[in-house]
């Protein structure tokens, strides 16, 4: 018997043996790498619900799956499962409905919407003002009970973990805009530990509806450059005025390197490092000194044992916020020093907008795709550069490059700071 | 690596009082918990007591950003870390690894009100709907609403900046987050945990959802175990338990003092059925506490009062507990939801400590979905 793969820390290697992903730019690896690689744009005019009086009217929603009416967790999770699927089908792993494992998901808070509200207080209305006390009367009708189970913060994750067959209890999680890459490094972590072969890690986030848009707009998080809509999401350039919301999901088979060899599995590359802090400054803005994202990205390329040379590309958080970039841009500098200047680094966020909860998850499958195909997606709409940024974005046109290491950066709200390394080799 | 793990510090607050001490007090008491009827009738909730929030959260100008569900966490978690003799240590407080289990906050319930009054009368509701979400509703309400944002404001106030997890899934929130900070600290993944959670049962928006499928008990007081043949159901209660759970060797460095040791961690999630919470716990049972010991020993239930699935919990106490003392929680404070699980954990822990056992269960059980048990013990 051959001794176990071990990475350099003495842990057991986490290899990735299964992709999925949605977004607004379509259904499938193929598609969506496709669309990445043209510097295609997914963000387009809001249909959903009329944009009268808003100052925002765009997004990269996800209209090609029904969720009818639309209602962010049936969205999410209707995604959820579509990337599962071809994650775990990619992986050809246990048997169908019974994945070798536990389910990290990554998934939007839940929370009534106003369809529901306004039925709620339609059924209890006793021709008064409506108060809270207005809905309770119309929730002791019994009309709402299938609504109850739809607003659990659990329902999503047991509904997929049904599905997939996942081992024990399901973890839903949020870490705000880093929660997907959250997702991957709970995953890693139970398989260094050793307390499971295999793991489903996803992302998911379809909830663009009037009051979340209405309140990152309220946040001025939002660009307002609503025309033309694909050319509004434009990380790192100086024109840059905020994000623009996406929807997708992605999903990411984590297997035991030896596991995944032992049943002769394709490996498709590894995670080789997480990093992880916490920021005290502020709710919603970062360190400006950059130091808690700074100790995150040192954190995952120590974790990977590799050395801030090693990395190759950056797949950027990239949100396209003035304060985002530029932030982003300082600590990935005061990481790899002059070198820097010259290493690739592109924003998905630019073409899928910013999925939000699932975003870590859908940047991870961009960032292993790019391992895979050698081929780097561009950060589309540079073509106003900002002299503060000195980053080689891959402006506009997808590059060909060799491609070893990849540092995937996620920054949240309340503080959260979350990087991961992949690979296409062991180490 | 397989670690001994203390736990050094608690912080606790609810309808039973401030402080874990207040709270044994209470339970030795045996007084029926505080109950609010009106405020929400016909639906009953454990009020929380006045907080002392200054005490842990001395800038006004971070109270006006949270809301109450925020405050009570930050409150609790302050504590558990003072308690913990933490408190103010940069430099460990800068590795502490936080894990939250939370749901979401509060709303703006007049303007709720409000834009649904006007909303029948409107010739374009939608328009109507964009308008006055864009002019009424306060900027940093978002902000007192995101799940991750008690763990948000609990770096920004007591400086707690190694990791930052928040899981969601109501009481199962609760069990998976000590589950996760257990194994990481028992294969030497991290040294140190906050882990806690807390929860506002004051507002109608929670009680919407638990009324939509007819979940809350609305009759007369009375105990999580009695309302069975009437239906079952909870009473929802404010609260919040934080718990600093640390490896023994770091505590025993730094001069910590152990409250009690956590032996193990358990949870599950199989599908619900006749018979399958009894089957889970049994389960979870025999893998940790299959020597507990009832002479000595105490077990905290974590019961909702949720029809079945409380009698099915209860009948596998009875079988397995035999005479020890079985205290449920929810008649103690009420339904805390995500925090319910570390309450239960934190009151074991105290009860430890003070020497009243050697041996400690809990048990929490989702009222929809999701068991957990926690095994802990007297140290030294």
């Amino acid at each position: 018997m051959t001794s176990p793969h071990r990475d350099r820390a003495g842990r057991p290697l986490v290899a990735v043996t299964g992709l999925g992903i949605v977004t607004s730019l379509g259904e499938g690896k193929e598609d969506n790498w496709a669309a990445l690689t043209a510097g295609q744009s997914g963000v387009k005019r809001l249909s959903r619900f009329p944009v009268a009086g808003l100052k925002t009217t765009i997004a990269a929603t996800v209209d090609f799956i029904k969720a009818e009416p639309f209602c962010a967790p049936a969205l999410s999770q209707e995604m959820a499962m579509r990337a599962g699927a071809e994650a775990v089908g990619q992986a050809g792993i246990g048997a169908p409905g019974d994945f070798p494992g536990p389910l990290f998901i990554a998934v939007p808070p839940v929370e009534m919407e106003w369809p529901h509200r306004r039925a709620l207080a339609e059924a209890g209305a006793n021709g008064e003002d409506v108060t809270y006390a207005t809905l309770l009367a119309g929730a002791r009708t019994g009309k709402f009970r299938a609504w109850y189970e739809l607003f659990l913060f659990g329902t999503v994750a047991e509904n997929v973990a049904r599905r997939f067959g996942t081992k024990g209890s399901p973890i839903s999680l949020s870490t705000a805009c880093s929660s997907g890459a959250t997702s991957i490094q709970l995953g890693v972590e139970a398989i260094r530990r050793g307390e499971t072969q295999a793991a489903l890690c996803m992302g998911t986030d379809g909830s663009v509806h009037p009051e979340s848009l209405i309140r990152f707009s309220l946040l001025s998080a939002l660009s307002t450059q609503n025309d033309p809509p694909e050319g509004a999401s434009k990380p790192f350039s100086k024109n840059r005025d905020g994000f623009v919301m996406g929807e997708g999901a992605a999903a990411v088979v984590l297997e035991d390197y030896d596991h995944a060899l032992a049943r002769g599995a394709k490996i498709l590359g590894f995670v080789l490092g997480c990093g992880e802090k916490g920021d005290s400054f502020h709710r919603t803005r970062s360190s400006p000194d950059g130091a808690p994202a700074i100790a995150a990205i040192e954190g995952a390329i120590r974790d990977a044992g590799l050395s801030p040379d090693d990395i190759d590309y950056v797949n950027a958080h990239g949100t396209s916020t003035p304060e985002n970039d530029k932030m982003e841009a300082l600590g990935l500098a005061s990481v790899l020093g002059e070198r820097m200047k010259s290493v690739p680094i592109s924003s998905n966020k630019s073409m899928v907008g910013h999925t939000l909860t699932a975003a870590g998850a859908v940047e991870a499958v961009a960032s292993l795709m790019t391992i895979a195909t050698g081929r780097i997606p561009p950060t589309i709409n540079y073509n106003v550069p900002d002299p503060a940024i000195e980053l080689d974005v891959v402006p506009n046109v997808a590059r060909d490059a060799n491609v070893r290491y990849v540092l995937s950066n996620s920054f949240g709200f309340g503080g959260q700071n979350t990087c991961l390394v992949f690979s296409g080799e062991p180490g | 690596m397989d670690r001994e793990i203390w736990i050094t510090g608690i912080g606790m607050v609810s309808s039973a009082g401030v402080g874990v001490a207040a709270h044994l007090e209470a339970l030795k008491k045996g007084d029926a918990p505080q109950v609010d009827n009106d405020s929400f009738a016909p639906y009953r909730v454990h009020p929380v007591v006045a907080v002392p929030y200054e005490q842990q959260i001395p800038k006004k100008a971070d109270q006006r950003q949270m809301e109450a569900w925020q405050k009570l966490g930050v409150f609790a978690a302050g504590m558990a870390l003072d308690a913990a003799g933490l408190k103010g240590d940069a430099e460990r407080l800068g590795r502490l690894e936080m894990i939250v289990a939370a749901g979401g906050g509060e709303r703006d319930y007049a303007v709720d009100g409000q834009i649904l009054t006007q909303a029948p009368l409107s010739e374009h509701p939608a328009e109507m709907l964009n308008e006055r979400l864009m002019s009424d509703i306060r900027p940093t309400m978002f902000l007192a609403q995101l799940s991750n944002l008690l763990a948000g404001n609990i770096s920004i106030v007591h400086g707690v900046t190694g990791g930052s997890r928040t899981f969601m899934g109501e009481e199962q929130a609760g069990v998976d987050a000590l589950r996760i900070a257990e194994a990481r600290i028992r294969a030497g993944q991290a040294d140190a945990f906050l882990v806690g959670g807390s929860y506002n049962a004051e507002r109608p928006d929670v009680l919407l959802i638990y009324a939509m499928a007819d979940y809350l008990w609305t009759h007369e007081y009375a105990p999580v175990t009695e309302r069975e043949d009437r239906g079952g159901g909870f009473i929802l209660g404010s609260g919040s338990a934080f718990l600093v759970v640390e490896a023994a060797d770091v505590a025993r460095a730094r001069g910590a003092t152990p409250l009690a040791r956590l032996d193990a961690v358990a949870s599950d999630m199989p599908v619900r059925k006749p018979g399958s919470v009894a089957a889970s716990l049994d389960g979870m049972w025999e893998r940790i506490a299959a020597d507990f010991d009832p002479s000595r020993g105490v077990v905290f239930s974590g019961a909702t009062g949720a029809a079945g699935v409380t009698a099915e919990e209860q009948s596998v106490l009875a079988r397995r507990a035999g005479d020890a003392t079985v205290h449920v929680t929810g008649d103690l404070f009420g339904h805390l939801v995500e925090p319910q699980f570390p309450a239960g954990v934190a009151l074991a822990a105290a009860a430890l400590s003070e020497g009243l056992y050697d041996d400690a269960v809990v048990t929490g059980v989702g009222h929809r979905r999701g068991e957990g048990s926690a095994r802990l013990s007297r140290v030294g």
